[in-house]
């Protein structure tokens, strides 16, 4: 059994930022299952936000009104006083990763450059080119790296101990070593990002199964607004690489077969500029009404940067075009990009409250697989490197307090027999059953992605949470290949799977419930947003059976009332 | 060719936890359509014929930097390589090399990282920081580019010649990130953090034949970054400053 005093899940850019402040005070260890650098965080491509006014176009911009973009964007289901504090600190967040060395992109007056993006009134994204979650990881790691940061990679956590109230450690698993080891302590964090996997179609890093939420949620921990799912509206078609908002921020158009910009039907003013969910459900329906293209690899509208010219998509977008040529061998200098709406990024996820705090004393959350909630019903574009790093710092202060209050004593008796339980449950699935993990993930993926989507209507839903029960029963007789634990990727596929079938429930469950419209998550049977009934959040915790039961939590609204929500 | 085409695939696969085993080549026949990348073939191949084989992955889109391997001789990240560019019908797929094999195509990164630690890759600075930005031109951002794109992915460290014959030498990728650090206007390193690099492990180690430029998928050229840090060495040694 190892001991620390706080340990935090996640290599990600939440992780990482609580672990930099603690690590000088605390006995810190941090356990990612792949080498941080590798973490999802690092694909982010368009930038994060924070009303610098560094922009020409942007000198009156302030964090009123980045709070205001936020909250209309996430149809008024964001608790305004975690967004108020997300949008003030960011300009402080912004400056101190500058500070670390983040290389971000420059204006000619040297400040910070910032480029427009979906749903905000001003520009106020702050990028490197298209690699800003890759220099603001890196950026975060080095810190760490100087800070020597204690981490175990490639240990994937199965299991939260908790006795009901308060949170004692976790039961980890050494891939390279192929061991279970139990870890003691005091405090814990999740910031273990987003479920994105639990889709077919998904711009998310094959880790990213949302693991971290399950674990969670059968510990007992609460889990917020799953039914919100976000799409984004410029996929890849084939791999469904993402082409970020940064192209639409650069000026790119989407077109239909018939050569129209379509979006002047659906959001005349802000055009390609409104916020993802209404983009993609404009492009949805370009294809179902029969104007999209068909390209081999699926039904697509085009993504069109070429009027930009070569020297701005080289300079602004190279990743872009670096992927184009790899995966498709287009060249969007040339060519218009065959992109399709694909699920990115989980609003809903772990019940915090403003300081990353849950329900279970000692376990916080924080990241994308949190659910603060700061993006409501449909996040904006560059809001959510910005969560990171702001609650990622919280959740330290908040760690901080809770070991300076009290006198916390985990007790290690819990965490061997929890270790015993995952030792049981890795038997069970080296013991000869006939389902494969793969397979299952594959199909639950399928139905998510068909029923659970854009569009939602009552008896698919509820189709879908009939199948999602079936892949459940059929979990039972999952089996894996090879007894030997280390190096067993197709063992950690199955031990992941478990966690994947609880957050389709919960994303399905909450879907059906949900009879209206708001968001991200839109009802044929219900098209328009109730206030009267619906304005409140969905919470779902895990009952003495293995079921959802579900409550609901009043909205925090501070300073906007809700109201129509046009662009 | 809309069913695709049937391409073997040969795969080293070896357990460091039973070294009594010689490595072996095993087979796998995979129907490939185009489009179809070399680590959507190793997850199939995972997923549907054989659990047990072990690579790394993650983003599948050429910035994670975990699927570094050898194609067909020829050092690239398995996600960004089309199965479809090979003429020849048969794949083989080889671990990194460089670096001690810990079962089939993962190997163990403990020296590459070490590497990289040592050359402490943060940013240095003493100064008091601004209330705001540190300002820093566009043309000054731009000189450090080329060396912030560097995904740490390895490929440079396995075709590295000097790696192969001395396992202290620190390794293309280290000076790559040391000079993003040196070159990059805000930072104020001191000089004499080249001087425990002024040995055949350091900075004088390289043949300068290239291998690591060819290797990186990013386009980032670590022998510029090593010829650069040999400069500001010379120049700190005559003038004993930076
Ligand atoms: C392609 C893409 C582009 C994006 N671009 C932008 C953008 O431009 N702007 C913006 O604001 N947002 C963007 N986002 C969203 C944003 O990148 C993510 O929400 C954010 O990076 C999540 O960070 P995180 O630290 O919460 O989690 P992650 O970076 O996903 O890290 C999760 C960590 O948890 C670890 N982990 C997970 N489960 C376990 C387990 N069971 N055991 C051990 N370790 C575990 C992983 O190893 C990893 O280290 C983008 C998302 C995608 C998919």
């Amino acid at each position: 059994m190892l001991r620390h005093e706080v340990i935090i899940v996640g290599g990600g850019l939440a992780g990482l930022r609580a672990a930099i402040e603690l690590c000088d005070k605390y006995d810190v260890a941090l356990i990612s299952k792949v080498y941080p650098l590798r973490s999802h965080s690092v694909a982010a491509q368009g930038g994060i936000n924070a009303a610098l006014g560094n922009n020409p176009e942007g000198r009156d911009d302030s964090w009123e009104k980045h709070m205001f973009d936020t909250v209309k964007g996430s149809d008024f289901l964001a608790d305004q006083n975690a967004v108020e504090i997300m949008c003030k600190d960011a300009p402080r967040a912004i400056y101190e990763l500058e500070h670390w060395g983040c290389p971000f992109s420059r204006f000619p007056d040297g400040s910070i450059a910032q480029r427009p993006f979906g749903g905000a009134g001003f520009p106020r994204t702050c990028y490197s080119a298209d690699l800003t979650g890759h220099v603001l990881l890196h950026t975060l790691f080095e810190r760490a790296i100087s800070k020597r940061l204690k981490v175990y990679s490639e240990w994937y956590v199965l299991s939260l101990v908790s006795d009901g109230s308060m949170c004692h450690g976790i039961v980890a698993f050494d891939l390279i070593r192929g061991e279970i080891v139990p870890i003691l302590a005091k405090a814990t964090l999740f910031a273990t990002g987003g479920y994105g996997r639990v889709y077919y179609y998904s711009t998310n890093a094959l880790i990213n199964t949302g693991s971290g939420i399950g674990i969670a949620y059968k510990a007992g921990v609460p889990l917020k607004d799953m039914e919100f799912v976000q799409f984004h509206p410029t996929g890849l078609v084939g791999t469904n690489i993402l082409m970020t908002e940064a192209c639409r921020g650069e000026g790119g158009y989407l077109i239909n077969r018939l050569g129209e910009r379509f979006m002047e039907r659906y959001a005349p003013k802000a055009m390609e500029l409104a916020p993802r969910d209404i983009v993609s459900r404009s492009i949805q329906r370009e294809i179902e009404e029969g104007r999209g293209f068909d390209h081999p690899l699926g039904k697509c509208v085009h993504l069109d940067l070429r009027h930009l010219g070569e020297k701005k998509i080289m300079e602004r977008l190279p990743g872009i075009r670096r992927i184009c040529l790899d995966f498709l061998g287009i060249d969007p200098v040339y060519e218009p990009i065959p992109v399709m709406p694909c699920q990115h990024y989980s609003m809903g996820g772990i019940d915090t409250n403003e300081k990353a705090e849950t329900p279970l004393s000692g376990f916080f959350a924080a990241g994308e697989c949190a659910c603060v909630s700061v993006h409501g019903a449909n996040r904006l574009g560059g809001n959510s490197l910005l969560e990171t790093v702001v609650f990622g710092r919280i959740a330290s202060h908040s760690i901080e307090a809770y070991l300076s209050e009290r006198d916390v004593k985990p007790d290690e008796k819990l965490l061997e027999e929890e270790r015993k339980k995952v030792e049981k449950k890795i038997e069970r699935l080296t013991g000869g059953g006939k389902e494969k993990p793969a397979k299952i993930q594959l199909e639950l993926s399928k139905i998510m992605s068909q029923y659970v989507g854009i569009f939602r209507t009552k008896d698919e839903l509820e189709f879908a949470l009939g199948k999602i029960l079936e892949a459940k029963e059929r979990y039972r007789s999952v089996g894996i290949s090879s007894k030997k634990k280390h190096m067993n990727y197709e063992l950690m596929s199955a031990l992941e799977l478990e966690f994947m079938l609880e957050v389709a429930h919960t994303i399905a469950l909450g879907a059906y419930l949900r009879e209206e419209s708001r968001g991200a998550h839109f009802r044929r049977d219900k098209e328009e947003r109730d206030d009267s009934k619906w304005l409140k959040h969905t919470v779902m915790t895990i009952d003495r059976e293995g079921n959802p039961s579900v409550s609901y939590k009043d909205v925090v609204i501070t300073r906007y009332p809700p109201e129509e929500r046009a662009y | 060719m809309k069913e695709g085409e049937i391409y073997t695939f040969k795969i080293f696969r070896y357990d460091s936890f039973e070294p009594e085993k010689p490595p072996s080549f095993q087979t796998f026949k995979v129907r490939v359509v185009p489009g179809l990348t070399v680590l959507m073939v190793l997850l199939r191949i995972r997923d549907e014929i054989d659990g047990t084989l072990s690579f790394r992955s993650s983003c599948r889109s050429a910035v994670c930097g975990s699927c570094a391997m050898v194609i067909n001789g020829k050092i690239d990240l398995a996600c960004r390589t089309q199965v479809y560019k090979f003429e020849d019908r048969t794949i083989v797929l080889e671990p990194l090399p460089n670096m001690e094999i810990i079962k089939d195509l993962v190997v163990d990164m403990t020296p590459f990282w070490s590497a990289y630690e040592k050359v402490k890759p943060y940013l240095m600075r003493f100064s008091p920081s601004p209330e705001k930005e540190i300002p820093q031109s566009e043309e000054e951002r731009k000189r450090i580019d080329q060396f912030v794109n560097c995904i740490l992915c390895a490929c440079c460290y396995g075709a590295c010649p000097v790696v192969s014959r001395d396992p202290d030498y620190l390794g293309p990728h280290a000076f790559a990130k040391l000079e993003r650090f040196f070159s990059d206007s805000r930072d104020e390193r001191p000089p004499e953090e080249l001087i425990h690099l002024d040995n055949v492990h350091g900075l004088w180690g390289c043949d300068t034949v290239l291998k690591c430029i060819e290797a990186c998928p990013k386009d980032v050229r670590p022998t510029d970054s090593i010829v650069s840090l040999r400069k500001r060495l010379l120049k700190y040694r005559i003038l004993g400053k930076r």
